[in-house]
Formats: C-alpha cells, structure tokens, sequence
C-alpha cells in the first residue's frame, strides 16, 4: 500500500495497487463508491492534478492531505462535477460522471453531499430555510415534514436552537455544521468535506470531527475529507491518501502511514519543511 | 500590417467570446424557462425588487424629463407660434424614444448592477458552486426569476414613465408657460398614435433583456473576490448602458418600417 521512496525522484510515478484495470469493474464490484483514474487537470497553465488514482469504498472515510496548492480541493470539485478535468475518468456509483451536462449531474450530486472550505451558506436565508433548501427544492412542501427533518438536522449536528438566525450571525464553527446539516439533509450516500476544521479552535475541531465520525456510524454515509489538519485526519479517517505534486504519493491506513519511514510522508506528518531537512 | 491585425485579433476574439457567453446564458434561460417549472416565491420577490422598487426612479425620471422637454419645446415652438404643439412633440417623443432609453438607462443602474453585485458575491463565496451541489442549476434559480420579472416589469414601468412625462409637460405647458389646455390635448391625442406606444414598449421589452443577461453574465463569471464583484458590477452597468443606447438606434430603425411615425 504505501509506496517507500528513498529519494524525491521516485515519487514521480507512484504505483496504485487498489484501482482496477477497467473502471466499470471497479465500479460493479459493489464496494467501490467512488473511482478515479488518470485525472489530470491544468489550471492557468499549471499542472494541478498530474494523473490522479483513487478509489472510496462504500461506508469508508478517506482522508486527503497533502501541501497547500496541491490539489486537494480541486480533486474534491472535481468529484462532485464542480469542475471539469483534462483528462481522466471519475466515477461514481458506477457511473462516469466526467462528460455530463449540469442537469444530468444534478442527479449524482442527489448522492453526493459536499461541505465547502467556507460552508457556502446562502446569505439571504435563515439557518432553517438553508437547511431545508435541498428538500425544498426537491419538491417537499409540506412545512411539517420539512420543519421535523431540519429539527432532525439540527439535532444530529448539535445545533437545536439557531434556526432563526441569519448566517452572518453564526461562529465559523457554526457555519460549518449547518453547512454539513444543509449537505446531510438528503442523506446522500457520500459526504465531501473542504477543510472542515481549518480556522476552529481545537475543542470545536474535535466536535466536527466526532461529528463526521457519528455520521458514518449512524447513516453509513462514505466520506472524503480534505484537511491539513494531521489529528482530525487521524480521528477520522479509515484510509489516508497523500497528495503530492499532483498525484497520489501514499494511500493507506492511519497507521500504515505513522510507521513509514519516507522522509517526505515524515516531514509531512513532523510539519518539516524542505529546507529544514537539507 | 500583420502587427496591426494581430492587436486587433485578441480583443476582437475576446469580444464575440462574450457575445457567445451571453447569448448561450439566454439560449439557456429560455430552454429552462419553457421546460421547467417557475419558482413563484423567487419572481414575485423580483418583481417586488425590480418593479416596485424601480418606482419613484421612474417616476422621477419620466416626470423631469416631461417637464423639460416640454419646456424647451415650448421656447423653440412659440417663435413659429406653434405653442398647443408641444403636446404631440412631447407624447410621441416619450412613447418613442425618451421613455423607453431613459428607464432602461435608470435600470440599468439599479437593477443591473445589483443583479450582478448579488449574483457575483454568491459566485466568489462559492455559493453557486453551493447551489450547483445541491443539484441546483443556477440559471434556473438565480437567472429564470430575474428574466421573467424584467420582462414582466420592464414594460410596464417605461409605461409608467411615459404617463409621468406627459402629466409633468402638461403641467409645465398648460400652467407654467400657459399653452391653451384643450388644445394642447387635442394635439396630442391626435398624434399619438398606438404604434407610437408599441413601439415604446416593443423596446422595453428588448432592453429588459439585454440587461438582464448582460448583468447576469456578469455576476456569474466575477471572479477575484471584492474586486471582481466590484469590477464585475462596474461592467455590467456600463455595459448594458452602452447596449441600450446602441441597440435603441437598431431598432428604431427597424421597427420605424413596422410602424412609422406620424399619420401613414
């Protein structure tokens, strides 16, 4: 699984034991929630994604680190079809998302909740009718139903009495589990998480953290999440995948990656930086 | 030479690059309008932003700009002893031209700029990319509501300013530079002809549009936080500006074919 490079020359072609040949084989083994493959991407003409592989199984949380401006977050748009690659292929469920208009993907984006870096909630809406909007928009009218699953929501991310507050009113903290309600509400089958703890005290940290652990527990809910933040990523994760110069450099368990001894996955975990070890 | 049409090529490239851009937004808009379903709450809430709202603007507008006019007119008119004449001169000119150019430059400045300010802020605080997420596509949210109530609005507020610019230059005519009321009446009704209003409205109509893409376009490519909604809103202000008055003389002239001025 993990891939031990003595020199930073190695590291240019990481091998990815996990994806299979054929993507539909990978997707029609029933465990594979999400596959990616060859997904290459060039942003203002800087190779942001070189040829990236990785596969999410069903119910797994993956969590992707890697240096600032590595990807990460671009890899996690391009999943949920927010933006599009040069190449390569993404599927999930079973289905090649890359190639889809914006209406066919609004149906893969009904199993696929995601959490921005910022919570992206919507300005000019209440707590509760931000929660509600994915309901809302799917059709539910009803206000019954729709008040008892944001009560449900609300209650899930331990935010039972905010729902009459405007967005602007709310901690960053906060902003983070409505946003997290709002992406749950459909209870999709994965949840993509953009830094879900950057920019929140420790204890608040560890709250979001419990929190995306409770949702894989009580809904079986697959998720990927993006951080830079080494003990959430321990807290929280069943696989890990290192994002380096593109790629994916190392994949595999919290503890697989503690024991290994590349000195880049070191420096990483040590928060060295380059120059300090030369 | 070659040097020449390689400057020229770039900004050329660059301007039917944002033509394509906007017509394939309401190419779009009008595919979505005719296959899905409106969302009410989100037009009746535009129509409150840019019908209501627009009001006094207009008011104001076509009220000063009657009074005006019709002054001015009077001062040229008087000297041929055509006083009882300004009435027509005013009417047709506001059902025309002033009433149509005039509200949509109004618009333009209010409704545009906000359309672009609001939707550009939800484009860098990735509140689009929100709506995209949750399987919500944003022409149908954000752009559909705003087109319809500006073609809804548009129209009826050019109609509104045209009241407004007449009522102000009889006033002005008939009780500040006492032209005879009745006949100042009786001219401008005999004038003013039901194509002089079509016509009035036919470019509201148009121009609703053009703002409403040019600003929606706009606020859905900001880019570069504060600035880029600044700069986003600054564009689709100036820009939907200089299309009103550059497709107004188009379509005068296209639609004085259809209906001509005066009594033919």
């Amino acid at each position: 699984m993990r891939v031990e490079s003595p020199n930073v020359a190695m590291i240019e072609a990481p091998p990815f034991p996990k994806i299979a040949a054929e993507p539909h084989l990978v997707s029609g083994n029933g465990s594979s929630m999400i596959a990616v493959r060859s997904l290459k991407k060039q942003i203002d003409g800087q190779d942001i994604l070189r040829g990236v592989d990785l596969e999410v199984r069903k119910g797994e949380t993956l969590v992707l680190i890697g240096r600032s401006g590595g990807g990460k977050s671009v890899l996690l748009k391009h999943i949920i079809g927010l933006m599009e690659p040069d190449s390569g292929e993404i599927w999930i469920e079973g289905q090649n998302i890359i190639g889809m208009n914006e209406r066919k993907l609004a149906m893969i984006r009904e199993k696929v909740g995601i959490l921005f870096q910022g919570a992206a909630l919507f300005d000019s809406m209440t707590v509760e009718d931000n929660i509600a909007f994915p309901l809302v928009e799917a059709g539910e009218r009803d206000p019954k139903v729709l008040h008892s699953r944001v009560e449900e929501m609300l209650e899930v991310t331990e935010m039972g009495g905010h729902e009459d507050k405007m967005p602007e009113s709310l901690s960053g903290g906060m902003k983070k589990r409505v946003g997290l309600a709002r992406a749950i509400i459909r209870r999709p089958s994965c949840v993509l998480y953009d830094e879900p703890t950057a920019g929140l005290g420790p204890v608040v940290a560890d709250s979001i953290n419990r929190l995306i652990r409770c949702l894989q527990g009580r809904f079986g809910i697959t998720s990927v999440v993006v951080t830079h933040d080494m003990k959430s990523a321990f807290d929280v994760a069943d696989q890990i995948a290192y994002l380096h110069q593109g790629r994916v450099y190392f994949h595999g368990t919290p503890s697989e990656l503690q024991q290994s001894t590349d000195p880049l996955i070191q420096d990483f975990l040590l928060g060295r930086s380059e120059t300090w070890r030369d | 030479m070659v040097r020449f049409f390689n400057a020229l090529g770039t900004p050329l490239l660059a301007f039917f690059q944002y033509l394509g851009e906007i017509l394939l937004l309401a190419a779009d808009t009008f595919r979505s309008i005719f296959t899905h379903k409106l969302r009410w709450k989100l037009f009746l809430n535009q129509i409150v932003e840019i019908g209501l709202l627009s009001q006094l603007l207009v008011i104001i507008t076509g009220g000063f700009t009657g009074a005006v006019f019709s002054a001015q007119a009077f001062f040229q008119f008087n000297k041929l002893g055509m006083g009882s004449a300004v009435g027509a001169v005013v009417s047709v000119s506001l059902c025309r031209e002033l009433a149509p150019v005039l509200t949509a430059l109004m618009v333009a400045g209010r409704v545009g700029a906000a359309m672009s300010a609001e939707i550009g802020t939800m484009k860098v605080t990735e509140q689009i990319d929100a709506l995209r997420a949750l399987a919500v596509y944003p022409v149908d949210y954000l752009v559909v509501p705003r087109t319809l109530a500006m073609m809804v609005s548009m129209p009826l507020l050019v109609a509104e300013c045209i009241a407004f610019g007449i009522l102000a230059g009889y006033f002005v005519a008939v009780y500040l530079l006492d032209v005879n009321g009745p006949y100042y009446m009786e001219n401008m009704v005999h004038w003013t002809r039901r194509k002089d209003i079509i016509m009035g409205l036919t470019k509201a109509f148009v121009f609703a549009l053009l703002i409403v893409f040019i600003s929606c376009q706009k606020g859905l490519t900001a880019r570069e936080g504060a600035v880029g909604v600044g700069r986003a809103t600054t564009e689709a202000v100036v820009n939907a500006s200089l299309a009103v008055l550059i497709v107004n003389f188009f379509l005068t002239m296209g639609l004085n074919i259809i209906f001509p001025a005066g009594h033919q």
